[in-house]
């Protein structure tokens, strides 16, 4: 078991905890606290895979801005006490039944391609090697084959900065 | 690393954020188990993208398959940075309105 094993089986353990503990924390500030540890393993895992433009994205977009955000709204909003009421347990047995169930269904189709079908039997992720994560093979290909999506993806951002100043403007009246 | 490895764990990740999405009451964690269920799938494109690379680059030591699939991320996470603006935004309006993050207030769309 070399070094590259033990970090995937440390970076995957870290993620499965801390999303777990996402749900399991009755403070939106220590959700919001675990969820960016969670962003941190999978930027490890990204890094492990030589994704590294991803790794580093992964932290500037999600780990930097959008938790930035969500952390900004919570204490806009005072909700740091736990004021989620408590809710009908029968609800939540029903939700984690339903979710254990969907995690069933997809492990078992996963193992009969491994085992029955074998069509990803044997295929692995290279790790630590290959050039395609790198920003210049990237950077190519994105503005050579997807400029179009990338320049669509601007006017989203626009029209999303435009909506979000609209949504959250203080309304004059009937409200 | 063989590849049902990395199915698995999203696979965990995902469902994870299925049931934080059905089981919690706050707004805003129901948002963050979606960002959750987001990064899930990334994780799984880059692996696949790892994995189709691994494939290709035996026969041909310069190819670049597999570069789709991390564009493919990286447009997830503009759609994904856009997406949090604008429901933060809604969230916010919602508080405003009835001082309550709690989605069970929202059950009809009217008064």
């Amino acid at each position: 078991m070399n070094i590259t094993q033990i970090l995937f089986w440390f970076l995957s353990v870290l993620a499965l905890v801390s999303a777990l503990m996402v749900l399991l924390s009755k403070n939106p500030v220590h959700s919001v606290l675990w969820l960016i540890v969670v962003f941190f393993a999978i930027s490890g895992h990204y890094i492990l895979l030589n994704a590294q433009f991803l790794a580093i994205v992964n932290l500037i977009v999600y780990a930097g801005a959008i938790m930035v955000l969500f952390l900004f709204v919570i204490m806009l909003m005072n909700l740091s006490a736990d004021t989620e009421p408590q809710k009908n347990v029968w609800m939540k047995l029903a939700g984690t039944i339903a979710g254990g169930c969907f995690l069933i269904s997809t492990c078992n189709i996963v193992y009969n391609a491994q085992n029955v079908s074998q069509e990803i039997a044997g295929k692995t992720a290279l790790l630590n090697q290959g050039n395609i994560g790198l920003i210049g093979n990237l950077g190519k290909v994105l503005f050579k084959d997807y400029v179009v999506p990338f320049e669509i993806s601007s006017v989203l951002f626009l029209s999303a900065m435009v909506g979000a100043v609209v949504i959250g403007k203080k309304e004059k009246s009937n409200v | 690393m063989p590849i049902q490895y990395y199915i698995y764990l999203s696979l965990a990740l995902f469902s994870i954020g299925i049931v934080g999405v059905l089981v919690r009451r706050n707004a805003i964690i129901v948002f963050m188990c979606i960002e959750l269920m987001l990064n899930a799938v990334n994780l799984l494109l880059v692996a696949f993208s790892k994995m189709h690379y691994n494939m290709a680059h035996l026969t041909n030591a310069e190819t670049t398959v597999g570069t789709e699939g991390q564009l493919f991320v990286f447009f997830i996470m503009v759609v994904a940075a856009a997406e949090v603006s604008v429901g933060l935004a809604i969230i916010v309006m919602m508080f405003r309105n009835i001082h309550s993050v709690d989605v069970n207030f929202l059950n009809r769309l009217k008064n």
